[in-house]
């Protein structure tokens, strides 16, 4: 029997369940190693050098080269262990939250400051008006 | 005897950690968040409130714990905890001590309480943890109290049940009230409000499904223990699922508090609604 997966109809959501997990292993490790700051130097000298190290797949290296937060947390990776890598590029963990929304960083911040995301719409796809 | 005293719940956004240690508090962004304390720390500062030892409740951020191991629950037995370098340099905050002896005493007594814990002789600890500390200490030259960390695994899906959490914090009063010196103890949680930190529903907030939550837990805490990991990551964004750490705390507490010292909510912090509160257990 497999197991229930209730979570998966959120928009815009990848719940870090033990399937992300499995599938992100190297890649979450990697970014563990960037919380040394001789490995953060070796990282910014030659970053695919740094990737090829590790036992990540290709797309996930390409994924993170390109700084594509949403193809690395879709790949396993999960947000907590991503931020690493924007701490090592010295941006803020909003400017990487806003990446993910395709918004500039100035209008999610804004949109913080005006109370956030609002939640009518978003708690499911099933509640989005379909068109 | 030992006895818990006081609970006090609160977010800990990394970049409020930030605002403080940069001297950015008094910044118009900061400065409601920083006076939504100010009460709190006052209290704190009378001879009488202030805790000797902090059971305090936050879970790591892929600091101390990678994915090589995830323990559910870990309780920090060491003599003291360095504050982690996270990725851009340890926080400017004094080490952290703890208090082996009644850490290991509680860990002895609620794992015999069938509360199965990992315990932990060596750890460094992030921000889920140091900045409560700015929050209700401001920046001292040494914290004024001993902490005993309970770090909780809200990271990899699922975290424990808020059911279990809340059960945890009525076996952790059991065993520090089972403490032959007089301390005077608060259980500290930590974590959320709405906040969502990825993908395209980032920044996600939810002030009705918060402020319910802040009175269900200070009214009808059985029922805020009922609170299912759904609903959470639902209405309060995937990661707001930290939530569940509060109930460790609230479970440590009188069912029906003898005073709501502290009630504070501001909107935003950085990505996340930050909540506050005081909760006293009858002298």
């Amino acid at each position: 029997m497999s197991l229930d997966k209730p979570y998966t109809d959120m928009p815009g959501t990848t719940v870090f369940d033990t399937d992300q997990m499995r599938r992100g292993y190297w890649l979450n490790q990697f970014c563990v190693s960037l919380m040394k700051a001789e490995n953060r130097e070796r990282f910014k000298a030659n970053e695919r050098a740094y990737l090829d190290e590790w036992q990540m797949s290709e797309e996930q290296k390409l994924a993170v080269l390109a700084r594509d937060l949403n193809k690395c947390v879709e790949l396993g990776g999960n947000i907590y262990f991503l931020a690493r890598i924007g701490a090592t590029d010295g941006k803020s963990f909003q400017y990487m939250a806003a990446s993910m929304t395709g918004m500039t960083q100035e209008e999610y911040a804004n949109m913080m400051k005006g109370g956030g995301r609002s939640i009518e719409g978003n708690r499911s796809r099933k509640e989005k008006p379909r068109g | 005897m030992a006895k818990i005293t006081a609970g006090i719940f609160t977010s800990h956004v990394p970049a409020i950690g930030a605002a403080l240690d940069l001297g950015k508090s008094t910044d118009s962004y900061w400065q409601p968040v920083f006076a939504g304390y100010e009460p709190t720390k006052a209290w704190l500062r009378e001879r009488e409130h202030r805790p000797d030892v902090v059971f305090l409740v936050y879970n790591d951020h892929a600091t101390a714990f990678s994915l090589d191991f995830i323990p559910t629950f870990a309780i920090g037995c060491a003599d003291q905890f360095k504050p982690a370098d996270e990725g851009w340099g340890a926080r400017p905050v004094p080490v952290v001590q703890g208090h082996p002896l009644l850490a290991t005493h509680i860990a002895q007594s609620v794992i015999q309480d069938d509360f199965d814990l990992t315990v932990v002789n060596k750890m460094d600890v992030d921000h889920g943890l140091t900045v409560p500390m700015s929050l209700m200490f401001g920046q001292p030259e040494a914290w004024p109290c001993r902490v005993i960390p309970l770090a909780v695994n809200v990271v990899l899906y699922p975290p424990p049940s808020g059911r279990r959490c809340y059960q945890l914090g009525r076996a952790i009063r059991k065993a520090v009230e089972s403490y032959e010196e007089d301390l005077n103890v608060h259980i500290w949680g930590t974590g959320g409000m709405s906040h969502q930190l990825h993908g395209p529903r980032a920044g996600l907030i939810n002030k009705e499904w918060d402020n319910a939550f802040l009175d269900k837990l200070i009214n009808d805490p059985e029922g805020a223990s009922k609170v299912d990991h759904l609903e959470y990551m639902r209405e309060a964004g995937a990661e707001g699922i930290e939530l569940v750490m509060w109930l460790v705390a609230r479970g440590a507490l009188d069912p029906a508090p003898a005073h709501v010292t502290r009630r504070f909510y501001h909107v935003p912090a950085s990505n996340t609604a930050v909540g506050h509160l005081v909760l006293e257990n009858a002298r």
